[in-house]
């Protein structure tokens, strides 16, 4: 690949015609709600700018995130995302690895100051230093730190990176933590999920690669076009539940009638993602489809919410010895105050006699 | 933590115990106070002690033969019987029930509850013109009746507002009901809230009292 080869260069040497980034782009601007126009707008710029340098950093995580991006329904248009970009550093994904590997983040950093970006997978240990997930010797919290200092944005991919997900659970024993727990300077964009959906990814970069900005965000700091609207809001169960109809267990004539999963304990209502709309694999299902309720996984401290088939409006846990406690204190209190009345009286009579 | 998370968690057990201490407070202090020496001399024809406080508890309960007290009693009787049907007969708060206690029954549809939902908030309200507007009624009334309806009114609003995604995000609104809830259930033993208990007891002592001296009532 030349040095410094425009997107529309490397696609024409790929063989991929206008008309197919055409394409990509009037999809990515159609599922995040931008105006028609803005297809030729995103394509335009696409073609004439050099590839976006994009340092990928994987921390505390299980590389679901990566794999949602990479695995999908394959050849989809998200795998063009990687046509856009110039990925300079993936550790699940480039060949080299040891020294070289750190020495491509260093050069890319570089290089590119002050205009690549950072996308983050995983949670950021602290506790101790952040000794408890270390990568060539550096903690994670040092390479964060490091990479971020000269970035244009950093994009937390996935919700361990968004919002400290399954490492930042009780008792989180590594002090994980979101990265904008660290990083306070930088334009911060979550795109939570666990996965998060692979369009939410590629529309969210293509994006930043296209316009140079940041999308609008909602109050989590999630590009409001995936995050928007609730899993209830657009599922496609959702007449069922306006109508009282309701699964009671996995397998009753509900579950098999395709009602809505909110009794046993779908979070669909108080989560906000996109996957009754774009779904999975290609469009194909999603977890409520298949029949399980919604997690709430692009939400904060989804995993400490109580359990996942605990009806929403049921309370998460309250400690019935405590209650107990105040009760049996309620009633004690009760009866010593009737007791002093009594006394009370009776000294009263006894004063009267005497 | 979300208010969510609070509402559902640490607020409801904070609720619920202040609920429960209160309510056992008030009911033992009340039930184990030295009773007064009944001084009269019961009537000849006069029931017992059981048949004539039975009595007064369901006389009580029919209106007097007045127009003001018939509207009192029958919009009484729409919020109680309507604040019945919400609470016990809505599908989610059988899950919440449910989620405390283990106990479960069929849910009444949506669409029914969300009617007798706005035909209770209205009569809730016609309530509280009526105390306003009659000079008595408003000389009586005090802190505790205007904070009672408060804390009553603001579960069935917010519930409606939340069942109808009346305002963005529903987890605000559904918070900010579950809230009005335990506000209620924190204040139902020290206001007059607490009359849900005491209402078998007072009337029935009432129904003895007049029974034992022959007032018809």
């Amino acid at each position: 690949m030349a040095e410094h080869e425009t997107v529309g260069e490397l696609l024409a040497r790929r063989g991929i015609t206008r008309r197919a980034l055409l394409k990509y782009t009037a999809y990515l601007a159609s599922v995040m709600a931008l105006a028609p126009s803005a297809s030729k707008v995103m394509a335009q710029a696409l073609s004439e700018t050099r590839r976006q340098s994009v340092i990928w950093l994987s921390f505390q995580e299980c590389t679901g995130c990566t794999e949602s991006l990479t695995r999908s329904f394959s050849p989809t248009l998200e795998d063009l995302i990687f046509d856009l970009i110039s990925l300079d550093y993936h550790e699940t994904l480039q060949a080299v690895s040891g020294a070289a590997a750190e020495e491509a983040r260093l050069a890319a950093m570089e290089e590119n100051k002050g205009k690549y970006v950072v996308v983050v997978d995983g949670s950021v240990s602290t506790k101790d230093g952040g000794v408890y997930s270390t990568n060539a010797g550096k903690t994670n919290l040092e390479v964060l730190k490091e990479t971020a200092a000269d970035a244009l944005a950093v994009i937390s991919v996935g919700t361990c990176a968004a919002f400290g997900g399954i490492p930042h659970a009780n008792p989180n024993p590594t002090g994980a933590v979101a990265v904008s727990d660290i990083i306070k300077d930088k334009p911060i964009i979550n795109i939570p999920g666990c996965p998060p959906i692979a369009e939410a990814i590629a529309g969210t970069v293509g994006y930043l690669v296209t316009f140079g900005s940041i999308p609008e965000l909602d109050d989590k700091g999630r590009p409001k076009s995936f995050f928007g609207d609730s899993i209830h809001d657009r599922c496609y169960r959702r007449p069922f539940y306006d109508r009282g109809l309701f699964a009671k267990s996995f397998d009753d004539e509900g579950a098999r009638k395709g009602w809505c999963l909110y009794e046993v304990g779908c979070k669909g209502p108080v989560t906000y993602n996109a996957c009754a709309t774009l779904k999975w694999n290609g469009g194909v299902s999603f977890p409520i489809q298949s029949g399980h309720g919604c997690l709430g996984c692009s939400e904060p401290n989804f995993w400490d919410k109580g359990s996942f088939y605990r009806a929403l409006p049921a309370d998460t846990g309250v400690n019935g010895g405590v209650v107990a406690g105040a009760a049996v204190a309620g009633a004690a209190v009760g009866a010593a105050s009737a007791w002093m009345a009594r006394r009370r009286k009776e000294r009263a009579i006894e004063e009267a006699k005497s | 933590m979300t208010l969510l998370d609070f509402a559902r968690g640490i607020g409801m057990e904070i609720a619920l115990s202040i609920f429960a201490l209160g309510v056992l407070w008030r009911l033992f202090s009340l039930l184990l106070l030295p009773w007064s020496k009944e001084r009269s001399v019961k009537r000849a024809d006069a029931p017992s002690s059981l048949v004539a406080g039975t009595q007064g508890f369901f006389r009580h309960m029919w209106p007097a033969q007045t127009s003001a007290s018939m509207f009192v009693t029958i919009n009484g009787y729409v919020f109680h019987i309507g604040l019945a049907i919400v609470v016990f007969g809505f599908a989610q708060h059988i899950l919440f029930i449910k989620g405390l206690f283990g106990l479960t029954w069929p849910g009444i549809p949506s669409t029914f509850i969300n009617i007798v939902a706005v035909i209770t908030l209205a009569s809730l309200v016609a309530a509280l013109v009526r105390r306003i507007s009659n000079p008595v009624t408003r000389l009586l009334s005090g802190f505790n009746d205007y904070f009672s309806w408060t804390v009553t009114a603001l579960p069935v609003l917010t519930g409606l507002l939340a069942v109808g995604h009346y305002i963005e995000p529903y987890e605000t609104i559904l918070a900010l009901h579950i809230l009005s809830v335990e506000l209620l259930l924190i204040w139902f033993p020290f206001g007059k809230l607490m009359h849900a208990f005491l209402v078998f007891l007072t009337r029935s002592e009432t129904g003895i009292f007049y029974s034992r001296r022959g007032v018809d009532i």
